[in-house]
């Protein structure tokens, strides 16, 4: 393990230079990705034209559940993102070579890739955070830096979680249902983007307690924001977060682990 | 014309190949559906109307949405992009049959198989758990039917352009990201064009990308009528056209281009 | 002791197909399945410093077992041990003690130069420094890799990035190498060069090698023992040489007359062809020696020049695939 994790920067920063061959494109793509996520933002923006409150929530509270969502997304995004390429992974072989070094296989996959082009994504949540963490009215004190801090991590965490869950599920499926991880990375981004309580009681139980989304922002940001919750869950969930993102990362390996154990007893 | 007609049944075979990915789909589309129906839920909990909208108006406008954004396809199509960079373009514009026009029978298979089976399942799934508005004339499903059509030539006329672009551009990713964000937003997709505020509306109806989404889906809507619902759809159509125009434009330069080079 | 040690393994896959006469949108939902026996009790040994040929037609079980020595399949039946490691169990122990070069695969980093593969494998497999230098520098020289080091993998030739993918599996020193069409597309001179590497390789670090080929010219050169397996199973387990003295036994006489002749007529021998001066005689090896068929045609012609053609590996092997097809028992078990 210490071996692995003594690795990852060279590892990582072996995929960037691959990137940077391009200057020209990858600059370009940069901003591709900061034009093409703000659009995202503005949907928001465009609805608070018309009123000032969505389901008794601010713009400037949205903005920060949408920033820190957004955020966590894409660097998850940047981390795993990749992992839609594991039915290539397995048509190619490539697969084959991972199963043949002394090193972990689901830290081989995800070291594959490094998804840097995504800066640009998480710029512009960035923009859209420090934005809101100034006019959303938060009573910041060391407490609550300590907490952003934690749920952009957690919030990390959980999504690389989902991403790598959802993905395992092509050993099963051989890659015909990955677009079925969408609904899940993608539109578990969107629906973090929003205050739970605007959506119906039994979408809400699936985000809260079956995919974790959350306690990707909902949850720590009530404390962060120093609000009243319209739904009254107890006030020990806001603080819930790493323990959720703790137990979603053990969930993810073990259902890799049980997808590489298919893997290898049905060939590729 | 045969040709073309092979070649459509051909773009249409192809996807109808992929069954289990056709039902994912169906199914990340639909959850979409539900994700954005609820945030609108909840907007006109606040506001009885926006922009000429109610309830009812935009939940319909999320399916619709949700049901055409395969058929349209605005995201992510290179095939052309990546017969420029391997080099089998050179082949291709060879061939005995006008490039664009063959591009587009594809699309329009494609677009055909995408319509059907992507498009209907999700629609039906949220007029079934939503209270969705249907159109009161049935003139108007035919003219909805044209202007899907027409919202399919808008989008491959600006996917053909953007993929000529490969041509000029060592990697063609960056102009696709900022060409999918335009048409995911301007087209309305998002949110519609109708709740954009003055100048991003003023914007918004300069641009083509209405004529992908915000369009049909008016027409649905039985949004206009008479004079104003026959500009609505000439206007689409030029649209077409134009983006037609323009890519054979390009695709000249771009042939000169190869000739200069050698291939 | 076995530096390979394979016992009764044997290796089903479960194979997926629509069920017959299902159309429609439910074809794809219901299923049959069938098992498929991919590698059926296969037994044998390997001692460490072998170079072992294992060859058999294309699905034949043969890429199914090396998948398994290596630890990529997990067995369905058996027992195996690779370097005294349990491969499916210990897949990560294992891997330093063993190199895989797949032909047809890589395990370079496609966008980087290739010397920056060997330095990030270095560190994956905690090679250390002194170690890694002299490790390069031997197949450096010896492959001359020192030209193309800088450049991108993606821009190799196939025989600069064998070199590349051999340099890569041998960092570690491994003790057992896996091979699997390691000359496949490679021009005479690349694999020429790659043979030469082998043998050096097995002679002067005595490290085991398992070659699988379809390239009978890389078993002649490379390897004194050859395993034949096919549909699943070991049809031959031995020495090469044994091999062409049981099923190479037919040989042919070719000699040149001092002037045309009609075909000769010598006991234990059929003249194949005539075309002027010069006759193929084709002759069974238990029927008579080479020296006294020569000595027959003498006595009947006077002969200017002659040589004896021995079948090649390729025309046995082809007869041993051929024969298995037709049910003939050739199976020899005990190694030479």
């Amino acid at each position: 393990m210490d071996n692995e994790l003594r690795l990852f920067p060279r590892l990582a920063w072996s995929r960037v230079r691959g990137q940077l061959e391009y200057r020209l494109s990858f600059a370009l793509m940069l901003i591709g990705y900061f034009v093409m996520t703000l659009a995202d933002f503005l949907a928001i923006w465009v609805i608070f034209q018309h009123l000032p409150l969505l389901a008794g929530w601010s713009l400037g509270e949205v903005a920060f559940l949408y920033g820190t969502s957004y955020v966590s997304f894409r660097i998850a995004d940047m981390v795993v993102g990749h992992l839609d390429m594991l039915p290539t992974l397995v048509r190619t072989g490539a697969l084959d070579t991972v199963l043949t070094r002394p090193l972990g296989s689901l830290y081989q996959v995800v070291t594959i890739d490094f998804g840097l082009r995504h800066v640009g994504a998480i710029a512009q949540g960035l923009v859209i955070l420090v934005i809101a963490c100034t006019t959303a009215g938060i009573p910041w004190d060391a407490g609550r830096a300590l907490m952003l801090l934690v749920t952009i991590a957690c919030g990390t965490a959980i999504f690389i979680a989902i991403w790598i869950v959802g993905a395992t599920t092509v050993f099963w499926t051989l890659g015909s249902g990955l677009e079925v991880l969408n609904a899940f990375t993608y539109g578990g981004n969107q629906m973090a983007n929003y205050p739970i309580n605007i959506y119906a009681g039994w979408l809400r139980r699936i985000i809260a307690f079956f995919v974790p989304l959350a306690f990707v922002t909902y949850f720590p940001s009530l404390y962060i924001l120093a609000r009243e919750d319209p739904l009254h869950t107890p006030e020990l969930l806001r603080f819930a977060s790493p323990l959720v993102a703790l137990a979603a990362l053990l969930v993810a390996r073990a259902v890799w682990g049980q997808g590489i154990r298919h893997y290898q007893s049905t060939g590729s | 014309m045969r040709l073309y007609w092979e070649v459509f049944r051909h773009g249409y075979r192809r996807w109808a190949t992929y069954r289990a990915a056709t039902a994912a789909g169906v199914f990340t589309n639909t959850v979409f559906g539900f994700l954005r129906a609820y945030v609108l839920v909840a907007v006109f909990a606040a506001s009885a109307t926006i922009g000429g909208y109610d309830r009812s108006d935009a939940l319909t406008y999320v399916f619709l949405g949700q049901g055409m954004i395969m058929a349209v396809y605005m995201w992510s199509w290179w095939e052309i992009a990546l017969a420029i960079r391997s080099g089998d373009i050179v082949t291709d514009l060879s061939r005995p049959f006008d490039y664009q026009a063959y591009w587009l029978a594809q699309d329009l298979g494609r677009a055909c198989y995408h319509a059907v089976f992507r498009g209907i399942p999700p629609f039906v799934v949220g007029a079934i758990v939503f209270d969705l508005r249907m159109p009161e004339s049935p003139l108007t499903w035919v003219l909805f039917a044209a202007s899907v059509v027409m919202a399919v030539c808008v989008s491959f006329g600006v996917r053909f352009l953007v993929n000529l672009a490969a041509f000029w551009l060592l990697d063609y990713r960056g102009v696709g990201a900022i060409a999918t964000a335009c048409g995911t937003f301007l087209s309305g997709f998002v949110v519609p064009v109708a709740f954009f505020p003055g100048w991003l509306a003023v914007i918004a109806h300069a641009l083509p990308f209405r004529g992908m989404i915000q369009v049909p889906i008016d027409v649905f809507l039985e949004k206009e009528s008479g004079g104003a619902l026959f500009v609505m759809l000439a206007v689409q159509v030029g649209w077409a056209a134009a983006l037609f125009a323009a890519g054979r434009l390009v695709l000249r330069a771009a042939r000169r281009r190869v000739v200069v080079q050698g291939g | 002791m076995a530096i390979i040690e394979v016992r009764d393994l044997s290796k089903q896959f479960r194979v997926a197909r629509p069920r017959e006469g299902a159309r429609g949108p439910l074809a794809r939902v219901r299923r049959e399945y069938t098992d498929v026996r991919a590698v059926e009790r296969v037994s044998f040994d390997v001692e460490p410093g072998e170079m072992v040929g294992y060859i058999g037609p294309n699905g034949a079980g043969k890429s199914t077992t090396i998948k398994m020595l290596t630890g990529i399949l997990v067995p369905s039946g058996g027992r195996l041990t690779v370097a005294g490691f349990e491969p499916s169990r210990q897949r990560k122990e294992m891997a330093r003690h063993i190199g895989v070069v797949f032909g047809q695969r890589t395990q370079l980093w496609w966008d980087l130069p290739l010397a920056d593969s060997f330095t990030l494998l270095k560190h994956i497999y905690r090679v250390p420094d002194e170690r890694f230098a002299a490790n390069l520098g031997r197949c450096i020289d010896t492959m001359e890799m020192a030209e193309f080091l800088r450049t991108p993998v993606r821009q190799l030739s196939l025989g600069q990035r064998m070199r590349g993918e051999l340099t890569a599996a041998l960092l570690h020193n491994p003790e057992v190498l896996y091979l699997d069409e390691p000359t496949i597309g490679l021009d005479v001179v690349a694999k020429s060069r790659i043979r030469e590497f082998l043998t050096s390789l097995n002679r002067d670090a005595g490290t085991t090698i398992l070659l699988t080929t379809h390239d009978m010219g890389d078993i002649e050169r490379l390897c004194r023992r050859v395993i034949i397996i096919d549909r699943g199973g070991i049809l031959y387990d031995g020495d090469l040489e044994r091999l062409k003295a049981r099923f190479a036994t037919e040989r042919t006489l070719v000699v040149d007359l001092e002037e045309p002749a009609p075909a000769l007529d010598v006991p234990f021998a059929t003249v194949e062809r005539v075309e002027g001066p010069r006759q193929w005689l084709r002759f069974q090896r238990a029927d008579t020696s080479a020296a006294e068929l020569i000595a027959a045609v003498a006595r009947a012609a006077r002969i200017v020049d002659l040589r004896v053609d021995e079948p090649s590996i390729e025309d046995v092997v082809l007869r041993i695939y051929a024969g298995a097809a037709k049910g003939i028992a050739i199976n020899d078990p005990s190694p030479g």
